[in-house]
């Protein structure tokens, strides 16, 4: 009997190993920027391309960041969650328009609604690569003092929005 | 009607000389570019994520390998700019994780997992060598052989 046990013990061990290991996504990459400054950075406006956008404009403001693109299936996904939150008017969405076509972007939004503030053309991606974005969309709340305070990775979800998000901003805005 | 025939042979034909370009050149400077592969070797892919910067075709791998490329044109090392990427990653870019606290099991883990086979072998071997050590027959023993054999 007890010969068995050892075996048995150390496949229980393995067991909660793999599930540990099953249950978690590998394409959730924890971001290191989380609790840094938010890079600065200057850049066109999507709707005023004259316009340049500076983020030292947002010093003194909690404000979400979210990155998006017109031929981005998933950004459709969390789209009309955005636009409820921009309703609420509870803090400013200003949008990374990822590697797009201005056209195509513009189209978008008229489509689709347009929850954000400003969407600024990141047209060759680099802020995207100082920001650590491997994939649109992934969202971010930034803070008063310009600093990344959570970082969302793919479409946000409804739970997400509700249990971390809102909650943050709202601690933030105090 | 020949003549159509012919023309439209040949403009089937055409195509052809038409994808034979010559092949470009990779970038200006061959040299640089292997020290730009030789480094994206050693950095994953975020959105392939087991393939490296070097051989994934995505956008984005395609996007650094051209950052790699300027930086080391600007004269960064190659320390310089896994500093930049793991910055912006983290160290899951990293094919090769730095040993630190919590990288120690991944590192050492393995050979903790040798240790421990080699002492179970050394332990079963000990075991299985006193088993199979000759005893010698007690008394009883020696008199059922004796009997058995019926040698007396």
């Amino acid at each position: 009997m007890t010969k068995f046990l050892l075996p048995l013990a150390l496949f229980l061990v393995l067991v909660v190993f793999l599930a540990i290991g099953l249950s978690r996504d590998p394409r959730e990459i924890p971001s290191p920027l989380v609790n840094k400054p938010a890079p600065t950075f200057a850049l066109p406006v999507l709707s005023e391309p004259q316009r340049t956008f500076k983020t030292e404009e947002m010093r003194g403001k909690v404000w979400l960041l979210n990155a998006w693109a017109s031929w981005c299936a998933a950004c459709q996904d969390e789209h009309p969650l955005l636009l409820q939150l921009a309703q609420t008017k509870l803090v400013p969405i200003y949008g990374l328009d990822y590697k797009d076509e201005r056209p195509n972007a513009l189209a978008w939004l008229e489509e689709l609604g347009n929850p954000y503030t400003l969407s600024l053309s990141d047209t060759d991606g680099r802020v995207a690569i100082d920001y650590g974005i491997y994939g649109v969309p992934e969202t971010f709340v930034i803070d008063r003092d310009g600093i990344i305070r959570y970082k969302h990775i793919g479409p946000i979800t409804a739970e997400a929005l509700q249990k971390k998000i809102i909650p943050l901003v709202k601690e933030l805005q105090r | 009607m020949k003549r159509a025939l012919l023309v439209m042979a040949l403009m089937c034909v055409l195509p052809i000389t038409l994808w034979a370009k010559e092949a470009q050149p990779l970038a200006e400077d061959p040299e640089l570019e292997k020290r730009v592969m030789a480094l994206a070797e050693d950095l994953r892919c975020l959105v392939c994520q087991n393939e490296s910067l070097a051989g994934s075709h995505a956008p984005l791998a395609v996007d650094l390998r051209q950052q790699i490329r300027e930086q080391m044109k600007a004269g960064k090392s190659d320390k310089e700019i896994i500093a930049f990427m793991t910055e912006r990653y983290g160290d899951f870019v990293l094919f090769r994780p730095p040993v630190k606290m919590t990288t120690y099991l991944l590192w050492f883990g393995p050979f903790l997992l040798l240790a421990a086979g080699v002492m179970v072998q050394l332990l079963y071997l000990k075991r299985r060598r006193e088993r199979a050590r000759e005893k010698p027959l007690s008394e009883a023993e020696r008199k059922r052989v004796e009997a058995l054999l019926g040698d007396s």
